[in-house]
Parts: C-alpha cells; structure tokens; sequence
C-alpha cells in the first residue's frame, strides 16, 4: 500500500527550511549519518507575515509547482500536519507529494495562538481549506482565458487544468509561476462536493515517521547549530525557594564552565560541551543554600482540604427544579470521585535553543504557541515582539503545557547573557517531572435521583478543582524563570478557566441538571493536560452513571441510550456493541464495563468498552483490551483518527490504572520514572479502534475524545468483575475489595 | 579528563577526544552528530537511548564511552545499509508505528535484538523485549504490529 521511502533528503530540506536552519546558513549533515549531498546552501529568505484574510497567508504555490501550506498550529505528533496538507490537496486536486507544510513560526504563520483543545482541524483546517479554494477559484479563471474555455468546462486532476470542450490542459504552474496569489478568501469561493473526495478521509502516512525512522534531523534535541553552547538550569529544591548562596567562582573554575548566571533565584551554567554542564549543575545542586516553604498542605489531607478551603461556588449549570425533583425521587444515590495530580510525562525533556544577536533573538521552540511564547519573552526580557523570532520545531509529545515555553524562556534569558551564541538548553529528566506543570487534583461529589421506571430525574454535581490553565499567553509571571528572577513577575491567575468543569454536564436527558464549581488553589503549579478537567469529570460522571444503571437494576449500556436523544451518540454505542459485543456470557474472572462522551458536549463522540481479567490468587487485575468508536464528523485522515484514539485510550489508562504525583513538605518527590510509573508495554491493553466517518458533517478534532470515557470504562470493568466500586484514581488493585471475591 | 577513546560505531574505527566519564550517549550525539539515541532520563528507566552493543539492546545513557569502545556500537542510523532502510524501520513506517516519535529509536532497537535472536517472536515475547522503552503517546498496538510484519519480512 505505501511505498518505501528512500528520498530522505528531500524530506531533509524541507525541514530545513521550515525549521529556520538556513537563516543561519548552516549544514548540520551528522558525521555517520547516511550519504546525501549537502543540499541545503541556498538562502532562505522571511518575508513578512501578511494579513490573515490573504491566501498567501495560508498556502503558497511555488515555481516548481509544489504548494506550500502555512499553518500556525504546531505539529505535537498528533499529525496535523498531514491532515492539514490533505485539506489543500483535496481542495486544489493536487496530488499529496507536491504538498508541502510549513509550521508555527512567528516569522511565516498567522498567529493561530495554542495548538490546543483539539481544534486546530477546526480552526487552521477550516481557514487553509477556504484559502484552497478561493485559490482554485483564482486558478480557474486564470486558466479560462489562457485556454479560451468557461470555467464551468474545466475539471483539474493532479495540478493541471483541462477543458472538457477542447481538450487543452494547463499546469497550475504555468498560470503562476510561482508569484503570490494576492487575492483575499472571500469565503464565497466554492467547497468541494464531499461526495467527490478523493483523499479525505481516507489513510494517509505521515511523511515524518520516515523521517523518524531514519534518524534524520528532526527533533528540537537534534538540532545543532553554530557557535552553539550548552546550558542547564539550576531549579530550586521547591517552590517558591529563594537562593541564598552559591560558590559562583568556583562552579566558574569547573572544565567548560564558559558562564555561571545567577539572576535571584534564577540559576544556570553555561558550558561549550553538554557533559560539562551537567556535571557543573550537579556540583551546584550540592553547593546552593537555599531558604525553603514548607508545601502544604500534604498529600494525605490534600482532598479533604480542597473540600475546606476552596472558592464559594460558581454555577456552571442551574435548574431551579432540583430540589423538588431530588425530594421526589423514588432512589437517590450520592458518591464521592477523586483524581491526583497527574503529570504530561513527555519522553522527551523540554529543550530550547536561542540565538541572540545584532539585537534580534531567535527561539527555536517546542512550544504549542509559538506566537503566545514570543509575547510572554518580550514581557519577560522587555525586547520588543518585532525583534523576537519563535519557531516551532517537533519535541517529544507534550500532551498539554509542559515544560516547553519554560524551557524557551531559559534559553532566551542565557541568549542574552551570551550574544552571538546559540544557547541551547535541555531539562534533565527531573526538571521535566518536578517543575512541569501538572494536571489538576479534583474531587467531584454527585447526587442523582430516579423515578421508578428508572429514569434519571435529578443531578447535581459538585467540582472542586484548580485551574487547568496557566498558559503563559503574555505573562512572564506564569514562567518558572519569571517568578525566580531578581524582580519578579506577578503570577496573575486571571481568573478560573472553563476546563475545570468541562463535561461536567451529563449530556443525558435528565429533568433536573445542576453542577457547580469551587475553585481552589492547591499547592501544586498547575495547567493544560490533554482534555483538561474533562478527564475527571467524565470519570465521575460515567461511573455514576454506571452505579445509577446497577441501582435501576439496568444494563448499564442500554441504561444510556435510554437517556440518549443525538442520534450520533447512539450511533456510536450502537456500533460498539455490534463491533465489541458486551456481556455475552459470563466469563470467570472477567468483566467488561462500559463509557462515554461527547467531547465538550459539542465535538467527537467516543464509546469505549474495556475488558479486565482478574487474579484473585495474586490479588491483581489486567487491563486486557479496549475497543473504541469514534465520530469526528467528516473524518480527515481516518488513519491519523485511529493513531490518536488509541493513544489516547492507553494514556488514560495509564492514567487512571497508575499514575499520581506524589510530594511532602519538601517539594515533588515523583522525580524519575521510578517514582512514577507509566504503563509499560508488558501491561499494556490491545487496542481497536473504529471510525464512523460522516463526511457532510463539519470536521472536528480527535485528540483528547478518549480520556475521560477510557476512566470510567476501566472502573466499570472493574466493578463488574469485583464488585468493587473503585471512586479514587488511580485505580490500584489493592484498593479492591478482594475479600468479596469467591475464587 | 579528556582522553583520546578508539570506539567502534556503526562499523567504522573512530577516535573521539572525550572525557572518560563521559556517557556513550553524549559521545553519540555530539562528539559524532548521531540522532538516533536521544535523551530521556539519563538512569536506564525509559529506553530513548537504546543502542546496539555487541548486538544487543542496550541504553547508552550510563555507560561511559571510554567503557563502550570494548563493544561494537550500532545506533539507529547504523541500520541503513547503502541508503536502504532495514526491514524493522520499513515495517514501522508502514504501519505508521508512532505518534511523537521520539521512543521510536529504543522501539526499533530493541525490535532489532529481539529479531537478530528470535525470528518467530510471540506477541508476549515482542512485549518483554520492548518492556525497558517507554512510550507515552500510547502508539503500543502499532509497534507491535510492526516487529510482527518486520519478522515476517525478514523470514523471506
């Protein structure tokens, strides 16, 4: 089906290109790398950002035919990049191999802020897609009177333009010849008939894992570029710690300490060889004095505090009627749910490298928001946003905001203490773990009612949470360099965000829905992990729904679709069954259980069915398959949709089978992977994943519809095997009650 | 101290001027600009680094590369022949085995010391020979996909 790839270095110069490496006209062939000349001398040349209602703003067709789309979402490994690539092909009727992608560059893209909340299919798709088609417009006419025919007679297939009347064919090149469209997007411009695509919706590779592959250069870590030096960061032990001393001079005296850079609690070493700053940081860990605050409160009282201490209320949700319907209810039921901290726990540790010279700075950056970042270091640094350049170049999965733009704002910090060299600097695994910000702690407390048909009449939820976003997005306070500098920056919250309580309203027909949220400040820095609070609120809400269906004594399956109206959502548990069967036939020792969602209530819809075996003897549980089905609307790349969804229910279910980070007085202490685990592939579920593509539906993002249902479907399992109703992430066997199991 | 080490990557006799100390990993990657192994943890728990000593499957992280010239090295590069891709990346690339990407160097590392030994692996056998690499985009069912259609590939 696909064929091998061997054309390496075409590939090569293309990321090149996009990543800013030939601004600084500089070939970085690896000495044992595979052969392939050096092909990258030509210049490249920034032009300004134009203005966002332009197609050339959006895509570009170059002189040697090729098209080149400029998004400025990031590519995280989700494969947007493809997707993207695919929505201008289909649209252009050109062929994939003369697409090419540039992506997140304040010196190239539009500012298309956060490559986040699954939206960037909605977004950047929506605007490169129109931009496509107000180009084939501009094409058209064009090639209607270079051929002498009506538009209407033309049809275009793989870039050339043929009349129907005559039989004259014209490139696409030849109309342009690779000048700029300068023609604005209407909007008016014609989309495509879905009904004739060719190439949405269907599998397309990803032209990057080639490269992966390969080992070509391709990660922010791969970089290498001249004049470059090394730095690490000297983090303090904990929050808050203020430097008290440091031997300056004698960390100075190290071999290959080149600058020893203290700015109040700000502590770095830069060194002209990696090894040589690692060993000069850990000579510094050993050496610095510092003045530390106690964190609290502990980890042991950590909910019940939450519970305490958190904000009066706000109402996301209201219905007056729920009391009434709560007192008449035939049953009631009220359960308590509770998830830990979680970290992002990319592979790779966050890098960045910055270039600071003739008063210009250029970032190389892994971060979601290229355009956010530049702000933020301009408040940081106070250099003006039209003298700093940040490019997004692929790290490690971030899943969220993890250490990336800290990790930009180090190098940018060390730029300036070191002009005319590239700084980079890498967090070390324990920076990563210790400093990224984390996925909230939440508690979420449910009261429901029943009539006695079983009907779900009254719901009422209760959120306690911190906030899901902290994004920088132009506030140096909200960086870890920020707050440690000599004059710091203030950390304003800028009030709640709406991810606490995303998906906290069952989407089930219910009378009487109400949820409120209190929101608390924990000690623990938090912000953006993939699906934000919808991960814990759809925990609680699809186990109660779970222990609701037990109480009515129904199907917990048919029990949901009973409450059901969106065909799309019956649609998907429907094909679940059909696809995964549920509980036919009792199996020892196993269980299956059951969940979903509508992602935001407003975007994909996801079933999950997840199957655990149990070991009464050894007193453990295996997650042993989950099965999902999915509906993005107009599907894009079907394979790129699957990719997602089953990562994303192995995430969660490492998730919520493992992890939470753990901390005492003296600051996080889930510092490596042995302190906290993730799953490993021993211990990894099979996965299966179908699609429901409905292609006259508008496209919406796949990425984060898994995490929430995965939860409750293991818990579900989990009880349906055990009897145990596990209410506390992560769920570990030995808080199942073995005792009620017959062996 | 930086010492002069004669080692042996992807089956060329290189002298490097490191320091002794100095993991095999760092050697690698900026002493002689290899991609392949890449940093994760620095303590042997997430596999990123994995490279071939001796054939074998093994992290680079700690060992020094004064301590690694006794082995024969082969990083991920080292597995492409006159500008073919070995069957194990191919197969990866068919099946579209990753997401981020960035654990895909330890996947294929592995995949390579399992398949040099065991042609037939079972799923079980893939699993515990990929156990020591970590991946967090959750792109497991595919990797094991693609040792399986890279070990019928290579049975041909």
């Amino acid at each position: 089906m696909m064929e091998k790839r061997t054309q390496f270095n075409l590939d090569r110069r293309d990321f090149l290109r996009s990543s800013g490496h030939l601004i600084v006209g500089f070939t970085l062939l690896p000495a044992l790398a595979f052969g392939g000349s050096d092909d990258c001398a030509d210049e490249y040349k920034v032009s300004a950002v134009g203005d966002r209602r332009d197609v050339d703003s959006w895509i570009r067709l170059d002189s040697d035919g090729k098209l080149t789309v400029l998004t400025g979402k990031m590519e995280l490994g989700q494969g947007i990049k493809t997707a993207l690539m695919q929505m201008a092909a289909e649209e252009l009727d050109m062929d994939m191999e003369n697409i090419r992608i540039i992506v997140a560059d304040t010196g190239q893209t539009q500012d298309e802020r956060y490559t986040a909340g699954s939206g960037s299919i909605e977004g950047s798709g929506a605007a490169i897609r129109n931009a496509a088609a107000e180009a084939r417009r501009y094409l058209l006419k064009l090639a209607s009177e270079k051929l002498g025919a009506p538009v209407e007679s033309l049809s275009v297939a793989s870039g050339i333009v043929k009349s129907s009347g005559t039989g004259k064919t014209i490139a696409y090149k030849e109309l342009i010849h690779g000048k700029r469209f300068q023609v604005q997007v209407s909007g008016s411009a014609p989309l495509k008939d879905p009904s004739k695509y060719r190439l949405i919706g269907k599998p397309q590779p990803r032209d990057d894992i080639a490269m992966m592959a390969a080992a070509s250069t391709f990660y922010i870590q791969d970089l290498k570029l001249p004049d470059m030096v090394h730095a690490r960061i000297l983090r303090p032990p904990v929050y808050k710690a203020k430097l008290q001393s440091l031997p300056e001079q004698e960390i100075s005296s190290l071999p290959g300490v080149l600058k020893v850079v203290t700015n109040g609690s700000f502590v770095a070493v830069i060194a002209s060889q990696e090894f040589d700053s690692i060993k000069a940081v850990r000579e510094m860990k050993g050496k610095a004095k510092w003045q530390t605050i106690p964190v609290a409160p502990l980890q042991k009282d950590l909910y019940i505090d939450m519970m305490k201490n958190a904000s009066s209320g706000e109402i996301v949700e209201d219905s007056a009627a729920l009391e009434k319907k709560l007192s008449e209810a035939s049953l009631t039921h009220e359960a308590v749910y509770q998830k830990p901290y979680q970290m992002h726990g990319s592979i790779g540790p966050s890098c960045a490298i910055a270039l600071w010279k003739d008063s210009f700075l250029t970032v190389w950056t892994h971060s979601q928001g290229v355009y956010p970042l530049r702000k933020t270091i301009s408040d940081l640094l106070r250099i003006p946003e039209d003298k700093i350049r940040a490019i997004g170049v692929p790290g490690a999965g971030c899943y969220g905001h993890n250490g990336a733009d800290d990790v930009a704002a180090d190098a940018a910090l060390l730029a300036l203490e070191m002009p005319g060299k590239t700084v980079r600097v890498q967090w070390m695994r324990e920076d990563e773990h210790k400093w990224e910000p984390f996925g909230s702690a939440m508690v979420l407390r449910i009261k429901g009612g029943m009539d006695t048909e079983g009907a779900v009449t009254a719901w009422n939820t209760e959120i306690w949470s911190d906030t899901h976003s902290t994004r920088p997005g132009g506030k140096a306070g909200h960086l870890i360099a920020g707050r440690d500098v000599a004059k710091p920056f203030p950390f304003e919250t800028g009030g709640f965000s709406g991810g606490s309580y995303r998906n906290s309203v069952p989407l089930y027909a219910i009378d009487a829905k109400k949820v409120t949220l209190y929101n608390y400040k924990g000690p623990l820095r938090t912000s953006a992990l993939r699906s934000l609070g919808a991960y814990a609120n759809i925990f609680a809400l699809e186990s109660f729904m779970d222990e609701l269906a037990v109480k009515a004594k129904k199907d917990p399956v048919e029990f949901r679709l009973a409450h059901l109206k969106d065909d799309r959502a019956k649609a998907v548990i429907n094909m679940l069954v059909e696809k995964a069967g549920w509980r036919k036939g009792v199996m020892k020792d196993t269980g299956e259980g059951f969940a979903f969602a509508q992602y935001k209530n407003s975007a994909a819809y996801f079933a999950v069915k997840a199957e655990v075996k149990i070991d009464p003897v050894s007193k453990t549980y295996r997650l042993v398959k989950l099965t999902g089905v999915i509906d993005t609307g107009q599907t894009i790349n079907s394979d790129g949709v699957k990719n997602q969804t089953s990562g994303g229910m192995i995430q969660s279910a490492s998730w919520t089978m493992l992890e939470q980070v753990s901390y005492d007085p003296d600051g996080v202490t889930s510092e490596s992977w042995e302190n906290y685990p993730i799953l490993r592939f021993e211990d990894v579920p099979d996965t299966e994943v179908f699609v429901i593509d409905r292609p006259e539906e508008k496209p919406l993002g796949a990425g984060e519809a898994a995490q929430g249902p995965t939860s409750a479907a293991i818990a579900n399992a989990i009880f349906h095997a055990t009897g145990s109703r596990l209410r506390q992430i992560p769920l570990t066997a030995d808080k199942i009650n073995w005792d009620k199991i017959k062996s | 101290m930086a010492e002069l080490i004669d080692i042996k990557v992807n089956g060329k006799t290189l002298r490097v001027e490191a320091d002794s100390d100095m993991p095999l990993l760092y050697l690698l990657r900026n002493n002689l600009g290899l991609n392949g192994p890449k940093y994760g943890c620095g303590i042997e728990r997430c596999g990123s680094c994995m490279v071939l000593l001796n054939g074998k499957a093994q992290p680079s992280c700690v060992i020094p590369g004064s301590a690694a010239a006794a082995y024969e090295v082969t990083t991920l590069e080292g597995l492409i022949q006159n500008d073919s891709l070995d069957p194990i990346q191919n197969a990866f690339i068919e099946e579209q085995a990753a997401q981020c990407g960035y654990c895909m160097n330890g996947m294929i590392m592995s995949a390579k010391s399992l398949l040099e030994e065991n042609i037939n692996p079972t799923n079980q056998e893939i699993r515990q020979a990929l156990q020591r690499v970590l991946c967090r985009c959750g792109t497991h069912t595919r990797i094991i996909a693609a040792v399986k259609k890279a070990a019928a590939k290579m049975k041909k």
